[in-house]
């Protein structure tokens, strides 16, 4: 794909933002807990519980519940957001729950909630992958049963041309041609997807070939959670 | 497998059909998967994971260790680090107590070992009727996870009466993770919290108790 769009800041065109990092135990007081950043963007998780749902209305005596929160901080980009929730952070903690749901097993905690706070102290697109990503990691932290851990990416469409984790200027700036169309994806170890959002138009081919950018990428991403979990407790880890 | 390995949710920890699945573990075909964050151990052919991190999960018979919260006419509310409120009844103190002299027996932030006797609907309840339960004073109370305590008690108390014996302390281990260690001198205290210290950032090594010793051996006060 010589031509086509050229991506700003040299990347090719299935690369992934770096640095990514990613840390578990971040937040002490927290039951689990992880940071997860890719490129700019920073999410923290911290997951409380299982705990007694309140109000008892909606606990679900057949089995847990999972109760996600997405939060942006007003810091988190140039022009301060304003705080608390809106619309879209409403949207995305859904998005969140429904992309974690099944993978945890939370067959055993009847009327019970586990609660994940997903807080972005950076933004710079792709926030709700970095949070499931964080999210993934914290519930592991957490010793919650799971089948295992997800990981989550977004592959965007650049006028014609299909890329790799889309920075804040491709995903929200960038209008020649068809514009840009943004699909985060969510993938288990095994190759199964929880999570896929399109708002835009897409070939049914180029999806494919999305799917399977996407899948290659969130390979990558679960060693890395796979190894910051591992090294949380070899390292000598501070009490929780 | 012959050593333990920490292992992450998904992960396959053994294959093989010989291998049976434990706690924690689910056999897919010939491979036994981790279902939790953990140590997976094999023993007998029967894989397990034993949990290490995440929190307390208050079980009926727990020795807990927690403090006086609130107070009522008729009890205390102890905090003992789960998200329930675990009451302490005054018909569960084994002396009589006149009506609004609670506070002669448990005053605000005092801290209390208790036992869970019953887990209900409406929380936790509690009883300091037993040998070694009621109020504590002096010494200095540490936290750690309460996945570890298990280690730290050691099998059959061995772990705990090794420290005890190097230290000179009275240690109380509570099932939350709150610990309480008491000894004539300061100095004997902190040496017991760092003992324990030690044994919370190694508690994945096999062979710990020696450990432990030479861990002693090198450090004396």
């Amino acid at each position: 794909m010589a031509e086509g769009y050229v991506r700003k800041d040299g990347r090719k065109n299935d690369e992934l933002r770096s640095p990514i990092k990613a840390d578990v135990g971040v937040v002490p007081n927290a039951d689990g807990s992880a940071m997860f950043q890719i490129g700019k963007t920073i999410a923290i998780a911290a997951v409380y519980g299982p705990k007694k749902m309140h109000p008892q209305h909606s606990q679900d005596p057949e089995k847990g519940t999972l109760r996600c929160t997405y939060n942006m901080n007003s810091f988190s980009v140039e022009d301060r957001i304003r705080p608390g929730p809106s619309r879209r952070s409403t949207e995305i903690s859904k998005i969140t729950e429904w992309a974690l749901n099944p993978v945890v097993m939370l067959e055993k905690y009847p009327n019970e909630v586990v609660d994940v706070h997903i807080n972005i102290i950076q933004a710079d697109a792709g926030t709700r992958c970095a949070g499931i990503n964080a999210a993934a990691m914290a519930l592991a932290d957490a010793g919650i049963p799971m089948k295992e851990l997800v990981s989550s990416i977004s592959v965007g469409k650049m006028d014609k041309t299909l890329v790799l984790d889309l920075d804040k200027f491709e995903d929200s700036e960038f209008e020649d041609g068809e514009g840009s169309t943004d699909i985060p994806i969510t993938f288990t170890h095994s190759g199964e997807i929880t999570h896929i959002q399109l708002d835009g138009k897409i070939s049914s081919e180029q999806l494919k070939e999305v799917v399977e950018m996407a899948k290659g990428a969130c390979d990558k991403i679960y060693e890395i959670q796979k190894e910051a979990l591992k090294k949380s407790l070899m390292a000598g880890e501070g009490e929780k | 497998m012959s050593e333990r390995k920490i292992v992450i949710p998904g992960e396959v920890i053994v294959s093989g059909s010989e291998y049976l699945p434990g706690e924690w573990t689910e056999k897919k075909g010939e491979e036994i998967i981790a279902n939790r964050f953990g140590l997976a151990e094999e023993q007998d052919r029967l894989v397990k994971i034993i949990p290490i991190s995440g929190a307390y999960q208050p079980r009926r018979g727990n020795v807990v260790i927690g403090e006086v919260v609130n107070m009522l006419s008729n009890g205390w509310f102890l905090d003992i680090d789960t998200p329930e409120n675990a009451f302490l009844s005054l018909s569960e103190v084994p002396r009589y107590v006149n009506r609004g002299e609670l506070n002669e027996v448990m005053d605000m932030h005092e801290i209390v070992v208790a036992k869970i006797f019953n887990i209900g609907k409406r929380g936790i309840d509690m009883t300091i009727r037993g040998h070694g339960l009621g109020k504590i004073e002096g010494g200095m109370i540490i936290k750690v996870n309460s996945n570890k305590v298990p280690r730290i008690i050691g099998k059959e108390g061995s772990m705990i009466n090794l420290i005890k014996e190097n230290t000179n302390c009275n240690i109380t281990v509570g099932q939350n993770g709150i610990i309480w260690i008491k000894g004539d001198k300061v100095e004997d205290e902190l040496h017991a919290k760092r003992a324990i210290e030690f044994i919370t950032e190694n508690f994945f090594k096999e062979g710990l108790t020696e450990k432990v010793k030479e861990w002693f051996g090198g450090n004396k006060e």
